[in-house]
């Protein structure tokens, strides 16, 4: 593995790390229901300041169960995952033609100069005969 | 973050709508203006956005016993600027608020203050701040993501707060109870959007160098440049 990859590697690493050391050791046990969202309990949290409050607006669509909930958050996951993956699959692949293109390049020039060494005396001379003719015009 | 549909006040609801409807507008237009005069960043750009929906679609467990979910708006900040991610943090807010029933419409002007313009704004000052003192870039990226990640956790608890003062120890004692439920759930899932957003930077400069020195978030050429000078300072010292 290069260095790029492991250190890559290393940082989804802490990262799932960070999600389970609280799974793991068991964080949530003193609460009534353990890892509820944030956003729920801060609901709950308006309700004990103000027990009177009613919510005057209610969603315009509610997923009908958990699952349904579920299969949309993987929904918006997917669609970000998705696109993120297109884009740097489409980079490496530019990248490789690219390389590609300019290995062909070298190769080609490569066979160039071989060329031009060969003709390089002939150049020389047909450019000295040029030369004489021009002055003869003079 | 996601303050849920009808749990503010209507003015606080309307206030807020108004405080944000600005940023969007704004947003909106230079998004419109980068992507005419550089149409080869889209994808870069529509990167940035999913980045927002995935993280923000993605609920970790804390070391507070509860859920909570990173924003994601730090990387497109750095990369288009903040008025850009007003505008994709909107969308993706719209779409949990319609779809989901996560957040809300009438709570979507207050949950965009938070997330799509103080995030983005603050993770941006202090991206900026740290590389004008010449700190590493990934170093930068790392604590503008986490900044960006929190600082959306605490506007929220101070709008809730604001809303709801408790009647005993008022503004304050709320803060410290929204705060309590917030920012401090927030604190791991800020270093791990950090961690994830170096990632995602390290991966764009592997592939995207000539997309990244456009930006400015590289300047490699300039880097490059300050060296041979020095380089050949040193030379002229030694002769």
């Amino acid at each position: 593995m290069s260095r790029n990859a492991k250190i890559n590697s290393l940082l989804l690493l802490l990262v799932a790390a960070l999600a389970v050391v609280p799974l793991a050791f068991g964080l949530g046990d003193h609460k009534e229901e353990p890892f509820a969202g944030a956003d729920g309990e801060a609901e709950t949290a308006i309700t004990e300041i103000d027990p009177d409050y009613e919510p005057w607006f209610s969603p315009l669509y509610e997923p009908p169960s958990g699952e349904i909930e579920s299969a949309l958050f993987a929904l918006q996951a997917a669609i970000g995952a998705g696109v993120l993956a297109y884009y740097f699959g489409l980079r490496r692949g530019r990248r490789q033609g690219e390389a590609r293109t300019r290995e062909r390049a070298a190769e080609d020039a490569c066979a160039a100069d071989a060329v031009d060494t060969a003709d390089a005396g002939d150049a020389g001379m047909d450019a000295g005969a040029s030369a004489g003719t021009g002055d003869g015009r003079d | 973050m996601h303050i849920a549909e009808g749990f503010l006040p209507p003015a606080h609801a309307v206030a807020w709508g108004v405080a944000s409807a600005p940023f969007v507008v704004h947003g909106a237009r230079s998004l419109v203006r980068d992507v005419r005069e550089h149409p080869e960043s889209t994808l870069l750009l529509g990167a940035s956005g999913a980045f927002t929906f995935v993280l923000s679609a993605l609920k970790l467990p804390s070391v507070t016993g509860s859920c909570s979910h990173p924003t994601g708006t730090g990387l497109g900040a750095i990369l288009f600027r903040p008025p850009v991610m007003a505008v994709l943090g909107t969308i993706t807010l719209l779409f949990q608020a319609l779809l989901l029933a996560h957040g809300g419409l009438t709570t979507l002007g207050a949950n965009v203050f938070s997330m799509a313009i103080v995030g983005p704004w603050a993770g941006y000052a202090v991206y900026r701040l740290l590389r004008r003192y010449d700190l590493p870039l990934m170093g930068a990226v790392f604590c503008a993501a986490f900044v960006a990640d929190l600082s959306t956790y605490c506007v929220t608890s101070v709008q809730l707060a604001l809303a709801f003062p408790d009647p005993g120890s008022g503004f304050l004692g709320a803060l410290g109870k929204f705060g309590s439920i917030f920012a401090v759930t927030q604190i791991p899932l800020a270093v791990s959007e950090g961690l994830l957003t170096v990632l995602v930077m390290r991966l764009l400069v592997q592939s995207s160098k000539g997309e990244l020195t456009r930006l400015g978030v590289l300047v490699a050429s300039a880097a490059g440049k300050k060296r041979a000078e020095s380089a050949e300072s040193a030379q002229a010292v030694a002769r």
